[in-house]
């Protein structure tokens, strides 16, 4: 038995669960957003707003129009998408983080197809783009894979570095060749023609069909996860690399499939945010969603449907941040650092699935034999 | 180059080296034990506001300093709770500090900007720091920077002779042998998470009160990831740790001379990759040379453990 | 629904202009979209690109904000969302989250924001729009900017009195024509005292990094600048030229402070005047689009305090040229101009249209950038 334990909580005993149950699973993110209100409430409090108007921007107003939800789901679209490639990676132990950068070449890649049949658009246009976005981001998160697998560099490292290449190299193309030739020498591109833009889902909003393919990517993810050959081998890969090892299952080829995933499906996200709401190639096209993906991620518990909800939370914290600027005055800094609280509290919860606490009773403790993990 | 620019463009690589030096230092640490914290931008604009704030409010530059280091710390120790004592995922956790302290320095260090604030003293030495290149190379910077690299030798010290230390190491290496033959690894890795906010509050109080001191939001702009980046870059070494602070700090420095001096036809943009390309160039030497298989990552890295007790 | 919404919160808003009572207010919502009591002030709302706390672009226009409140008091409420990215995809959503919810003049303060007010304005009609650098006006929405060049035309005719290496470090965020005509204008100016003057151009790719600005400011002074001016927003570049003991120009907000022997004078922004003038106009129901593009005359453009300890010749040759901008005597860009090669592009006596100046992507002789 560890004397730490004992000595710091004589009466409090932390024990792993043996199984995870369902409810705990899912009541205890509602716990969490429960806390956040309740914190959150008195440091508006503290600060001299409103508390009641404050949280009902964050959480509410947001939810109340048609056009509500569908910006929740412009907005995440992309941190869905990313977040269930990453989620993929992160359950073989393989550490992409640079999606920011793999999100960025996907943009550039499908934007340059945009460019190119600029003026003679067909209906092939879009689909081509789509091919191109994910080959950006997916050749992009090769490099990270062959310096994985050939010299055993940390993919964590090189993925981080190569986004403020990609953030640069494309900055370098719309100040340079890519630059709208009637656009007042402005570092933008020119805007794409409208058959290389994604069609909207409902007219009047800015739902594109990426929020559909995000959707349908979390669930075929899902699939994959659950029932497929190479996604029991991401799972043992993650959980036990040794019986992966000698199960004979290929480390290096996981790894490759886990980078490309994740960096295409991070290039795909990149090119539908320039297809769709945004409509041409500009120095800035995302807004962090490749890091704020990998916390969508955790969030989501790595499970791909758990990521949808996950992602519309992230989402309606960005929302409705905005939202409580706009109508309490709120400045963006009291936003972040109740977004800040919101993440310690999920994750803080997590906590609760995996372990159980109990009170300890004397003799029980004595008894307990001590286990090696 | 004469004496006097030559000693000048090495002062300015190595004041922009020394808030990386201090970051990627504690992070250094935490790692060895174990622990990955991406926090370190959020962790460090804590400490800058705070060392700030408090010297313009007390007037008292050494006040500003313990500011810094408390406030770094106290991220630090929220960051140790949840994923220490609570078990929740490092790297998500060290995201989500990092948007914490962003918000919560620019809501501190509102009533602060436009304020100015005198430079951290430095030392100077009548005759001594006069002398060409040698006198202010040697003697011609604040305290900070000194603390610096007394800091590294001190960390390199203390990892490879002291019994902490290698206590520390073995944590990192397997947490569970240390926990099976009595170690308390939590304890431990709280120690060094500690440690690593104190050091990156300490390179944001070097960023505020002495290479520019001022306060503006968002003015780490990015150093904290380059820290984490140099850490491996170093393959977990401090005293390489210290020669890829000045290589990094040398190469953003040289690619801004360049560009003074007339460039050399190539956009900037390209300029401004340099440094990462060289890092991602020697993270693959060091991985693949001759020192293959000694990259020295700690093997515990970044894996949540709880005492199965 | 959507469509029922918008059109029910088209109406509240048109009544509300209108000045009628109920209607408004029963139709407006929890939301408060559009309650027409006639005391309901306006309401005024602004999109920041950076934070209020950068002490340059944003915090400029919140300064113009502060104006507007100030002056109408109760009558006008103002609000604003800071650090909203440029060009990236939340600007349309901020911007018609502020229109959907009963403000009435909603000024988008970076030129990034040009398609989604664009936008946002087509779906609000009745809403007045404002974009800062702008080059595309419509029905509700109009463009305003401040011809900074006129205050680089000043700072340059100083810098060539003060330098003595005839070397001026110039510390630039992004080749954008903003900020490529504030690089020729101030040569341009300087020339006219120095001819053999040049300016190295460090470009940082940032408009806000304190530590790479501070770097840069010091490669070039090592390179022999003896005259440092910036166009990034931190004031940096002015701290470390000062302890450096060389004389530097500030950008945007009065950066004495930062510098009290060394800064010589900034260029300031002043919004104030103009947003309080187009408030006034939406009250009135006078607001029009409008092209606006002021400079000293107008008050959109200053300078801020001449540093005492300048040579009295220095300030009053600055002062020369500013009065002479105003009186329409001087254009920063008459000719004859040379390009960086010292090929004539502008004819002694002919003047640079404002439409070439607004797209300029070439150096002017003397730039090595």
């Amino acid at each position: 038995m560890s004397p730490d334990a004992t000595a710091k909580a004589p009466w409090l005993k932390i024990e792993p669960r043996r199984e995870i149950t369902r409810g705990l699973l899912y009541s205890t993110p509602l716990l969490a957003v429960a806390l956040t209100v309740v914190t959150g409430f008195f440091i508006f409090l503290a600060m001299g707003y409103d508390p009641f108007l404050a949280l009902y921007h964050f959480f509410v107003s947001p939810l109340l129009s048609f056009y509500g939800w569908s910006e929740l789901f412009v907005k995440a679209a992309p941190l869905i998408l990313i977040g269930v490639g990453l989620a993929v990676g992160f359950r073989a132990n393989v550490w992409n983080i640079g999606a920011e950068g793999q999100l960025t070449m996907g943009a550039v890649a499908g934007g340059c197809v945009a460019l190119a049949f600029w003026g003679e658009e067909s209906a092939f246009t879009l689909p081509l783009m789509g091919l191109a976005g994910i080959a950006g981001g997916a050749a992009y998160a090769a490099v990270p894979a062959f310096l994985k697998t050939r010299f055993g560099v940390n993919e964590i490292l090189t993925s981080l570095m190569l986004t403020y290449v990609a953030t640069l190299f494309l900055s370098t193309l719309v100040y340079g060749p890519l630059k709208d030739p009637m656009g007042f020498n402005f570092p933008r591109s020119r805007t794409f023609g409208d058959e290389a833009l994604l069609p909207i889902l409902m007219s009047g909003t800015r739902l594109h069909l990426g929020a559909l393919v995000a959707l349908a990517v979390a669930v075929a993810g899902w699939v994959m996860l659950s029932y497929t050959i190479i996604g029991f081998q991401v799972r043992v890969l993650g959980q036990a690399p040794h019986a992966a090892r000698y199960a004979g299952f290929s480390a290096p080829k996981i790894v490759w499939f886990c980078l490309l995933l994740s960096g295409g499906l991070a290039g795909l996200a990149g090119l539908f945010e320039v297809a769709g709401p945004i409509g041409r190639l500009v120095p800035t096209i995302s807004p962090g969603y490749g890091f704020t993906a990998i916390i969508v991620a955790f969030l989501g518990r790595l499970h791909p449907l758990g990521i949808i909800l996950s992602g519309l939370l992230m989402a309606l914290s960005y929302i409705g941040g905005e939202a409580a600027q706009v109508e309490v005055g709120l400045p963006q800094a009291v936003t972040g650092v109740f977004q800040g609280l919101l993440l310690f509290f999920l994750l803080a919860s997590d906590f609760l699935v995996r372990y159980r606490l109990r009170w300890r009773r004397p003799a029980a403790a004595a008894a307990q034999p001590t286990a090696a993990e | 180059m004469s004496p006097d620019i030559m000693a000048s463009v090495l002062l300015t690589v190595i004041s922009a080296a020394t808030p990386l030096l201090f970051a990627a230092l504690g992070e250094l640490v935490v790692e060895k034990s174990g622990v990955l914290n991406l926090g370190v931008e959020g962790m460090m604009i804590l400490g800058a506001v705070c060392a700030f704030a408090v010297t313009v409010t007390t007037g008292y530059s050494g006040l500003g300093l313990l500011a810094g280091v408390a406030a770094g710390m106290a991220m630090a120790f929220i960051f140790g709770v949840l994923t220490l004592t609570l078990a929740a995922n490092q790297v998500a956790t060290g995201l989500a500090l990092t948007i914490f302290g962003l918000g919560l320095s620019s809501l501190i260090g509102a009533g602060f900007v436009g304020i100015p604030v005198a430079p951290l003293p430095k030392l100077a030495i009548p005759g001594v720091s006069d002398l060409p290149l040698v006198g202010p190379l040697l003697f011609g910077h604040d305290v900070l920077v000194y603390l610096s690299i007394v800091a590294v030798a001190a960390v390199a010290w203390f990892l490879k002779a002291s019994r902490p230390g290698m206590i520390l190491r073995a944590v990192g290496e397997s947490d569970v042998s240390a926990h099976s033959i009595g170690y308390d690894v939590i304890a431990v890795r709280y120690r060094a998470v500690l440690f690593g906010g104190a050091m990156a509050g300490l390179g944001g109080a070097f960023l505020s009160l002495s290479y520019t001191p001022l306060w503006t939001e968002g003015m780490t702009a990015g150093r904290g990831w380059i820290a984490l980046a140099l850490v491996v870059f170093a393959s977990w070494r401090p005293w390489r740790l210290l020669a890829g602070a000045y290589l990094f700090g040398g190469v953003t420095i040289a690619q801004l001379y360049t560009q003074g001096a007339g460039g050399i036809g190539i956009p900037s943009q390209v300029m401004s990759m340099l440094p990462y390309l060289a890092t991602i160039l020697v993270l693959t030497i060091i991985a693949a040379g001759p020192w293959k298989g000694r990259l020295n990552a700690p093997a515990c890295l970044g894996k949540p453990f709880r005492p199965s007790t | 629904m959507f469509k029922d919404l918008s059109r029910r919160r088209f109406l509240a808003g048109s009544t509300a202009a209108a000045g009628a009572l109920s209607l408004g207010g029963a139709l407006g919502g929890p939301l408060g979209a559009g309650s027409a009591l006639a005391a309901d002030p306006l309401k005024v709302g602004f999109v920041y690109v950076g934070p209020i706390g950068d002490f340059g672009w944003t915090h400029g226009h919140d300064l113009g904000r502060k104006a507007i409140e100030e002056h109408f008091g109760d009558a006008v409420k103002t609000s604003y969302v800071e650090s909203v990215p440029d060009d990236g995809p939340d600007a349309e959503r901020v911007i018609r989250q502020f229109a959907s919810s009963g403000h009435n003049l909603i000024f988008t303060t970076s030129f990034g924001y040009m398609d989604p007010t664009i936008k946002v304005a087509r779906q609000f009609p009745d809403v007045k729009f404002e974009h800062a650098t702008g080059i595309q006006t419509a029905d509700n929405v109009s463009i305003y900017s401040a011809r900074f060049y006129e205050g680089r035309a000043v700072i340059g005719t100083m810098a060539g009195h003060l330098t003595k290496t005839g070397k001026f470090g110039y510390i630039a965020s992004f080749p954008i024509p903003e900020v490529v005509r504030g690089i020729n204008a101030f040569i341009l100016a300087a020339r006219k005292v120095r001819p053999d003057a040049e300016i190295k151009v460090v470009w940082v790719n940032s408009w806000y990094d304190p530590g790479k600005e501070a770097d840069a400011t010091k490669a070039l002074i090592d390179q022999g600048c003896d005259v440092i001016t910036q166009h990034t927003d931190s004031p940096a570049p002015v701290q470390t030229a000062a302890s450096r003991g060389v004389w530097c120009f500030g950008q945007a907000s009065d950066m004495t402070n930062f510098a009290p022997d060394w800064h010589a004078t900034s260029i300031l922004d002043v919004w104030g005047p103009y947003y309080i003038q187009r408030t006034q106009a939406v009250i009135d129901g006078t607001w029009s689009t409008a092209a606006t593009w002021d400079g000293f005359k107008q008050g959109m453009v200053e300078m801020a305090p001449y540093n005492p300890k300048l040579p009295a010749e220095v300030v009053e040759a600055a002062e020369s040229v500013r009065k002479a901008i105003i009186a329409g005597d001087l254009h920063p860009f008459t000719g004859p101009i040379s390009d960086q090669k010292g090929m004539e592009m502008v004819p002694a006596g002919q003047t640079i249209p404002d439409q070439d100046l607004l797209g300029m992507d070439w150096y002017v002789e003397g730039v090595s950038a």
